[in-house]
């Protein structure tokens, strides 16, 4: 019964296909599983808006939406029919055709994410032996549709935006490159599900997830960091900082394709807070050994929802950052000790089992976070600003 | 240490978020249309006209002098006088508005047609829930919208309501005892040499009060 239920959605596919001839059966399963992520996804999509806006709203001790629907819970769907019902305004000097086209970009790429991510036991919709490559393929490809939108519209803040953009997801695509290679170092595969098979075991009933090793912290930390600042997000939301850009590189988008870009923007964090548990936090795999007969798609949706809102804690925390300072903290904080942790996880490799790998792979990361942090903030000049020609 | 200062930060953001669903001096907002504040005394919006007593036309304070007409800045009042005449507060016959605009649209809420106001009849109205559905004719008020007791007064402007009764009250007392001190003049007058025109001469006292 309790295994029925965990591959519920497995034999739930089964049942629907069985009704097809047997050599449509496989493209037909695709279809189905297709069908289900590009249903599902938007409407967490829709819980998201409410939890962020209410969350915030609560951090800064207000109340958040609560006219539509018993507190505010319907607020996506009047969002939605406002901007379904809004006028589609495409600038007269803008490039059209790739003004069209950077929102579909945009959205397609980043649900081809969700093909390997494994949402549970079974549940993967392609099992590719270099799963992980695919994954950073597609999200790599979202950047070329931000600055399609930011180049086709023909706008200073859109072209601004779209290039701060650029800059700032290629800088930290090397930093999320980094930070998940060593899990491909641990485990040895690419694969997204023999990543989660192999954190799938217990000792004394504690998980062997990654992020319980040194290197697995610091990782999943500068994974964090770089997931963070891959999605746009606050504090690394400069490409569409609403006070000196209007909205960065969606300014020129309205009604239904301004929409997509915000869509496109969630969806993204999902399949990045998607991966980032498949790599560190288990995956679907249960948190202690006693809990692993709840259906594994709980634990996976369920660590979803808790990056979500770890995501809306942040952006409701910490105030934007400048490009500089991004920039800096880039290529000066994350790519060094990413670069440091993949000699750690080398080094935890050939030490082997006992206590000494974790001492000493332990005493490296931290002596380097407390050096280049120190380092970094001695540099800092605090105090009163002075300006050099205004005084 | 280097991400201390995001750990308070986080740290002070999380008691935001759990103290607003405990304490509720947190939560400032005031859900308007179910709850609202109460209007601080000295608030005002657009002009209304006093009235004395239960029929808003014969109460009306109004004489149709038509200073506010002529200071108001932006021009959105308009009076026209009556042909006959009513008695005021005194109890004097005046003139009265048979027709008194005020087009909010145009209104700044300068508070001069109040300023320069003889007879207390045009005070500032703090209602602010004005919108309609009609842009021209929803917005400009006529004498009968403009109407408003002087119970009303004092419910919204209590000090202010207060000071101008006590001085009509007073005008009122001095007005009395100047006519009770003429008619019992016109008595002893009477008394001394029966004149033959009585009218003429109860009305030039009430001419020269006029003027006083």
């Amino acid at each position: 019964m309790i295994d029925r239920l965990d591959q519920i959605f497995v034999l739930l596919k089964h049942w629907l296909v069985g009704y097809l001839p047997g050599e449509w059966q496989a493209a037909a399963g695709v279809v189905v599983s297709v069908v289900v992520i590009i249903g599902l996804y938007p409407a967490l999509f829709a819980l998201t808006t409410v939890l962020e806006r209410k969350g915030v709203g609560r951090i800064q001790n207000r109340l958040g939406p609560n006219r539509v629907g018993p507190y505010g819970i319907l607020q996506p769907m009047a969002d939605g029919i406002k901007s379904l019902t809004k006028e589609d305004i495409v600038p007269r000097s803008a490039d059209a055709v790739v003004h069209f086209l950077a929102p579909i970009v945009l959205v397609v790429t980043v649900f081809m994410g969700f093909a390997v991510l494994p949402m549970g036991r079974n549940m993967v919709l392609v099992d590719m032996d270099a799963g992980l490559l695919f994954y950073f393929a597609m999200g790599a490809s979202t950047e070329l549709s931000v600055f399609m939108a930011g180049w086709s519209s023909r706008n200073k803040y859109s072209l601004l935006g779209a290039m701060r953009a650029v800059a700032q997801m290629i800088s930290y695509e090397v930093a999320l490159l980094l930070s998940s290679v060593v899990v491909v170092m641990a485990t040895g595969s690419l694969s997204l599900v023999k990543i989660v098979e192999a954190q799938n075991h217990y000792t004394w009933g504690l998980p062997h997830w990654y992020i319980f090793t040194p290197w697995g912290l610091a990782g999943f930390l500068m994974y964090a960091i770089a997931a963070t600042a891959e999605t746009n997000r606050s504090p690394f939301d400069l490409p569409e900082g609403e006070s000196e850009l209007v909205a960065g590189y969606h300014t020129e988008y309205s009604g239904f394709k301004f929409a997509l870009f915000f869509l496109g923007e969630y969806v993204a964090m999902f399949s990045i807070s998607g991966l980032g548990s498949t790599l560190f936090l288990g995956g679907w795999s249960a948190p202690l050994a006693f809990l692993t007969w709840v259906p594994s798609w709980i634990w996976f949706f369920g660590k979803l929802l808790v990056s979500m809102c770890v995501f809306i804690w942040l952006r409701g925390t910490l105030p934007r950052l400048r490009q500089d300072q991004l920039m800096n903290f880039a290529w000066k904080f994350v790519l060094p000790m990413c670069l440091l942790n993949l000699f750690v996880v080398a080094l935890w490799r050939f030490i082997g089992d006992g206590w000494l790998r974790w001492l000493v792979c332990s005493a490296i990361l931290v002596l380097a976070y407390v050096g280049i942090g120190w380092e970094g903030m001695s540099r800092k000049r605090l105090g009163a600003r002075s300006y050099r020609y205004a005084d | 240490m280097l991400g201390e200062g995001i750990l308070k930060g986080l740290a002070e953001t999380a008691k935001n978020f759990a103290g607003s669903f405990v304490s509720k001096e947190r939560m400032t907002t005031v859900e308007y249309p179910e709850e609202r504040l109460p209007l601080p005394e000295a608030s005002r919006n657009f002009p209304f006209l006093v009235y004395d007593g239960s029929d808003w036309q014969a109460g009306l304070r109004c004489v149709a002098c038509q200073i506010c007409e002529k200071e108001c800045p932006p021009k959105c009042i308009y009076i026209e006088k009556s042909k006959d005449k009513k008695p005021d507060y005194v109890g004097k016959l005046q003139i009265y508005p048979t027709k008194f605009d005020i087009d909010i649209s145009v209104c700044m809420s300068c508070q001069i047609c109040v300023e320069v106001c003889p007879f207390e009849a045009i005070k500032m109205n703090n209602e602010f829930e004005l919108a309609t559905d009609n842009r021209f004719g929803g917005l400009l008020l006529d004498r009968k919208e403009l109407a408003k007791s002087n119970e009303y007064y004092h419910q919204i402007h209590p000090t202010e309501a207060a000071e101008v009764d006590a001085r009509l009250a007073a005008e009122k007392a001095k007005a009395e005892a100047k006519a009770k001190a003429a008619a019992d003049a016109a008595a002893a007058k009477a008394a001394g040499a029966p004149a033959p025109a009585t009218p003429t001469r109860v009305a030039k006292p009430s001419e020269g009060e006029r003027k006083s």
